[in-house]
């Protein structure tokens, strides 16, 4: 849709003149938007530069007002933090994390095949029903989960976990392996299975070198909500089995407020996902839409 | 009806190369096309839906835990019963405004974003790594970031920098407590619709966007009649996902404000919560989730379908 706009008001320079001005008006605007951008792109940065600043700050400095912006950085907090317990924490969650990563994998490679190589009808619906299972709400299962895990004895358990955490990223990947699988030229897809390979083989040796990229993508999405789940940590697990978010938690309550370690764990447990995310920033936004935008 | 139609397909696919190879032969090759999907399908439906059933069964029981007697078989009476609950209706209209507002806000700010990130710039990638950071920065802490560092009463930056402008400090959290709480999502979901939309942006045909503009169009006008209609299936796309995501929003608000003061800010996820691990009502927090589950799967399904649909057809 275009419509036709009134010329620009003739001004009596020549024609040179005219576009060195336009030009230098251009460049102008083009700078200024720069600087506007900049300066959104800090105010919205702030809280996490002022999260770091606090995490670096003497405890006396941290809860101050007005607040102190120029200070000596000291590592006491970080070492109060790893000194207090948080090495138990962070391998429960590595391990909650890894293990659950891995699990959607193994099940949502051969998932997202079957229902890429030959899309019918139904399994429309199986996807759909993968997808549905997300926005189930967790505050919805938490309490048979409670119960049966009770009974199972497996409260306050890793294994726990690392199930539910499986259940909670495997609609995701295979959406997500899916939309990888469909960039696939259908006759290699075809060749593969006509081949009479059997599947594990056919998958290893043809079709994964062709995903791999894929798979890193779906593994950081699962990483980044298994890592920072919060929900079913603080509801299952206690002294055993508690994961960073629970720790986190525990720093605010336990022991009355200490800005600065709690700055400081914050920073700790926010670390893998953030670089892991800067690292992978091309892939986020196709594991965020589970593979619609590529 | 399942295999009916996979035959179908199958046999339509295979009609040339093996033709008459009978029905078992097919049936065989149904399975082995369907068998890599099992274990992904057995595990998601153990996983999920049983417990679901479980939460089913619950509703339909008299069951708290603070009175020994309780447990039995009472019908639909906590249904009844929270539909009488002004809490629970309270907590559903917490929830829409939260979500509503969360998704339609990270909207506005990440198209504002996206816009900025495309175009080329001195420090692009910069910007860009600074802009998404909130999104990986983890819940809990970006919660406990905001309730203290950042909209505590007396030492939290925002009311220092208000103060700078002459405004007196405001105890957000008590005060305000579902625009500190949206102030926390906002932060944490905008960079995901600023990468959907700038996804959006990037796809655009250029000669679309550069016969625009030798047809004089300024800059507003291009925006509003090329480039709006094209983000389109990306801002719905955003709003759906948001949707789902931030429905759910529990973290921020058992962190920031405890559902508080009294329960003026509890979403549904929360209040249920309280009312199982708190009150230990188990019959009457199963009956909630059960009506949240039936609630968010009918505005949920058509939706998906329309928009996967649009993203489908175009590949």
């Amino acid at each position: 849709m275009t419509t036709t706009t009134t010329p620009a008001p003739v001004t009596p320079t020549t024609k040179s003149d005219e576009r060195k001005s336009r030009e230098a008006r251009r460049r102008f605007t083009g700078s200024s938007i720069t600087t506007v951008t900049w300066l959104l792109a800090f105010i919205f940065f702030s809280p996490v530069i002022w999260l770091v600043m606090t995490a670096f700050k003497p405890e006396s400095l941290a809860a101050s007002n007005p607040p102190v912006f120029f200070f000596v950085p000291t590592f006491e907090q970080f070492g109060a933090v790893l000194a207090g317990g948080a090495g138990g924490y962070f391998l429960n969650s590595l391990i909650a994390t890894g293990v659950s990563t891995v699990l959607v994998i193994l099940l949502a490679v051969p998932a997202a095949y079957a229902v890429s190589i030959r899309p019918v009808k139904k399994t429309q619906d199986v996807l759909f029903f993968f997808i549905s299972t997300k926005m189930l709400p967790v505050v919805a299962v938490i309490m048979p989960i409670y119960v049966i895990a009770g009974q199972l004895k497996v409260l306050d358990n890793i294994g726990t976990l690392i199930i539910l955490y499986t259940a909670m990223n495997l609609p995701i990947a295979v959406w997500m392996m899916r939309s990888f699988f469909q960039e696939i030229p259908a006759e290699v897809l075809e060749a593969a299975s006509m081949d009479g390979a059997g599947l594990i083989k056919t998958l290893r040796t043809i079709l994964m070198p062709m995903v791999t990229p894929g798979l890193a993508a779906t593994a950081l999405i699962c990483v980044i909500f298994a890592w920072n789940e919060f929900f079913f940590a603080l509801n299952l697990t206690a002294a055993n089995a508690a994961t960073v978010p629970v720790f986190l938690v525990s720093q605010m309550t336990s022991e009355g407020l200490f800005l600065a370690k709690l700055s400081a764990a914050s920073v700790l447990a926010s670390l893998p996902v953030v670089i892991a995310g800067w690292v992978a920033q091309k892939q986020l936004v196709r594991g965020l839409s589970m593979g619609a935008v590529k | 009806m399942a295999n009916t139609l996979v035959d179908r397909h199958n046999l339509k696919q295979h009609a040339r190369k093996e033709p008459k190879d009978g029905d078992g032969r097919s049936k065989a090759e149904g399975w082995r096309r369907r068998g890599p999907l099992l274990p992904a399908l057995i595990f998601t439906i153990i996983v999920t839906q049983l417990p679901f059933l479980v939460t089913i069964w619950y509703s339909l029981r008299n069951w708290n835990l603070l009175r020994p007697d309780g447990n039995q078989f009472t019908g639909l009476q906590n249904y009844v019963d929270i539909f009488m609950d002004s809490t629970f209706r309270s907590s559903a209209v917490n929830s829409i405004v939260i979500t509503l507002g969360c998704v339609f806000l990270a909207m506005v700010l990440g198209i504002i974003f996206a816009l900025m990130l495309d175009r080329k710039f001195r420090g692009q990638g910069v910007v860009r790594t600074m802009l998404i950071t909130p999104f990986l920065i983890m819940p809990v802490a970006g919660a406990t970031l905001w309730s203290i560092s950042m909209l505590n009463p007396s030492f939290g930056l925002v009311n220092w920098v208000i103060s700078l402008v002459g405004i007196p400090p405001v105890d957000w959290t008590a005060s305000y407590p579902i625009v500190s709480i949206l102030m926390a999502l906002v932060w944490q979901w905008t960079p995901f619709t600023m990468l959907l939309v700038l996804a959006g942006l990037q796809s655009q045909p250029k000669d679309v966007l550069e016969a625009a503009q030798i047809d004089g169009a300024g800059w507003t006008k291009t925006f509003l009649w090329v480039t709006l209609p094209q983000l389109r299936r990306y801002i719905e796309l955003g709003v759906l996902l948001g949707t789902i995501y931030v429905v759910n929003t529990f973290d921020q608000i058992y962190l920031m404000t405890a559902g508080g003061p009294g329960t003026a800010s509890a979403n549904l996820p929360f209040y249920i919560y309280q009312r199982a691990f708190l009150g230990f009502d188990i019959g009457q927090a199963a009956a909630m989730g059960v009506v949240v589950v039936i609630a968010t799967i009918i505005i949920a399904s058509f939706a998906l379908r329309l928009i996967f649909r649009s993203f489908d057809a175009k590949d």
